[in-house]
């Protein structure tokens, strides 16, 4: 009855993300450039407030290094909320979901003659009087959601997924899009400060001296590699802020951008646009916050006790908290479900490459085919199919 | 027929699980959070229409709430964005607030709707917020027929 070892979740969860903090931090794997980042940023600044702060804050103004100090804490606590939180991450379907998904496509797909490759996995829906097309993902086994694709460096579908930036070390997507554009911009601030201020640090000084300004600026090395480095970053930052903004105006993914989605005279037009640059931005950045739907940091019970011991949320009971040990057997029935209501049939892609799809652990297609006829006719009889959830 | 269960630790203890439902996202108006109101087939015989639709319309309008883009939300944007977002720390999100109704309402149903009629409503937010997963059990007391018994009003239609 005794738990030996309390498990979270986030030790179970599949993807390539890792974890810190007992699962309160979420970041991908590769984090070499992240770290480069925030040298960047905090050596820059730190040299900013040593060298160039005394003189401006005595010659200056005392706001100058105020506002600095204030910008540079808005930029980190943006890079960090940015790095460190779950970008919308559309956890995986659990054996059941899947496998109730892979009949209503057999069942929509009927019987593929042998030798033929069965047609693409997409659902079409209709968003504001256009057709979108849902993909299925073969990883995670679900049809992904409008605007939601998959990260194949974290390995896990994104919800409004934007980009997997590596010097955030971490996606964006729809959960911390607003904190990335936010870094983005208080970056482009930051780093135009400081240039500006550098500049006019090296100006005071050769004016006060009468000497040439730049052998005045020779005289400041931390100046010099103050100015090299915001110089070179502004022309990225600057440029990467001001698309960005012409992605929210037009509430556009960079992931759409870059594959046309809405682009072209044949293609849909964007139907999540409002068609009104206020609308969208209102939308993008001060939309509601979108709360995350992986349980990081739920507990998975290793008990050898039999007692499920959860909260009393009956709910919660049926989810995956069910222990090694106390194992839910149910059987699975080909039933002649019928299709979730779509308004167009999923016929009009022509036949092209199947992909045999991730390998994954799951049994129960494999299973499936195993058993019995395998057919979505309704005459078939029906196969029991005993599935053993296991924890993950 | 259908299984009489008086509570929810009753159907627990002397029920097996034997199917399993997933009610799909409803895309149409976007991505907004809604699902589909339709009674799938299987709960044809378990619960009355009206019930069915009336839980899914109350928790398609609990979700329309939660994301209302309006003055409370843009308020709600602006205060956390100076503070940093250092804010929420302390403070609970108006979506936080409605997912709390939410899991209250799923819980009330459970346990007034569909626990007697052998069924479980799993909140969506445990399924990633794709599916509200439905699930079917049948009496243990009614022994190896109970697989059967769906079978045959599966294949009945």
């Amino acid at each position: 009855m005794i738990a030996k070892k309390v498990t979270r979740k986030w030790e179970k969860l599949p993807g390539k993300n890792s974890f810190c903090c007992d699962g309160r931090v979420m970041m991908a794997r590769q984090k070499g450039v992240f770290y480069l980042t925030l040298f960047l940023i905090t050596g820059t600044c730190a040299l900013f407030f040593a060298f160039e702060c005394p003189y401006l804050a005595v010659h200056l103004s005392a706001a100058v290094p105020v506002c600095a100090v204030i910008l540079f804490l808005f930029v980190m606590a943006m890079l960090l909320r940015t790095s460190f939180s779950d970008p919308g991450v559309l956890p995986r379907a659990l054996p059941e979901e899947a496998s109730f998904i892979e009949m209503e496509i057999e069942a929509a797909n009927g019987s593929v003659p042998a030798g033929q490759r069965p047609p693409p996995r997409i659902r079409n829906v209709q968003i504001n009087n256009q057709i979108v097309k849902l993909k299925y993902c073969y990883t995670c086994k679900i049809f992904r959601p409008p605007r939601a694709s998959h990260c194949s460096i974290c390995d896990n579908c994104v919800d409004r997924f934007d980009h997997h930036c590596p010097w955030v070390g971490n996606c964006v997507g729809k959960r911390n899009y607003r904190y990335f554009y936010l870094f983005t911009l208080s970056l482009s601030l930051l780093t135009i400060y400081i240039f500006t201020f550098d500049i006019v640090h090296v100006t005071l000084r050769s004016v006060f001296y009468g000497s040439v300004w730049c052998v005045a600026a020779l005289t400041l090395p931390s100046t010099v590699v103050e100015v090299l480095v915001c110089f070179f970053t502004l022309w990225s930052v600057v440029g990467l802020t001001g698309f960005h903004t012409y992605l929210i105006s037009l509430n556009q993914t960079t992931n759409e951008d870059i594959k046309g989605s809405w682009s072209g005279k044949n293609r849909v037009q964007n139907p999540y646009s409002h068609k009104n640059i206020v609308k969208n931005c209102c939308e993008v950045l001060c939309g509601p916050t979108y709360p995350s739907v992986l349980d990081r940091r739920g507990v998975m019970l290793e008990s050898s006790g039999s007692t499920p011991c959860k909260t009393s949320d009956v709910t919660a009971a049926t989810a995956n908290t069910v222990t090694p040990n106390e194992v839910a057997f149910f059987s699975l029935q080909k039933t002649t479900s019928p299709l979730i209501p779509n308004e167009h049939s999923p016929d009009e892609a022509p036949p092209s490459i199947a992909t045999t799809g991730h390998d994954t652990a799951t049994s129960i297609p494999e299973e499936e085919d195993a058993t019995g006829p395998n057919g979505s006719a309704p005459k078939a009889p029906p196969t029991t199919i005993l599935v053993k959830e296991s924890s993950h | 027929m259908a299984t009489e269960f008086h509570n929810l630790q009753e159907l627990r203890q002397s029920a097996s699980l034997a199917n399993k439902v997933f009610i799909q996202r409803d895309y149409s108006e976007g991505t907004v959070c809604k699902f589909h109101t339709k009674l799938p087939s299987e709960l044809d015989s378990r619960i009355e229409k009206t019930l069915f639709e009336d839980t899914v319309k109350t928790l398609n309008n609990y979700y329309a709430e939660a994301e209302k883009i309006g003055g409370h939300a843009y308020l709600e944007g602006c205060l956390a964005c100076i503070t940093a977002y250092l804010i929420f720390l302390c403070m609970e999100t108006r979506y936080e607030k409605v997912l709390k109704k939410i899991s209250r309402y799923i819980q009330e149903q459970n346990e007034k709707i569909y626990a007697p009629r052998g069924l479980l409503i799993t909140d969506p937010i445990e399924r990633g917020m794709r599916v509200i997963e439905i699930s079917i059990y049948e009496d243990r007391s009614s022994s190896g027929s109970s697989t059967s018994s769906s079978t045959t009003s599966s294949s009945g239609r």
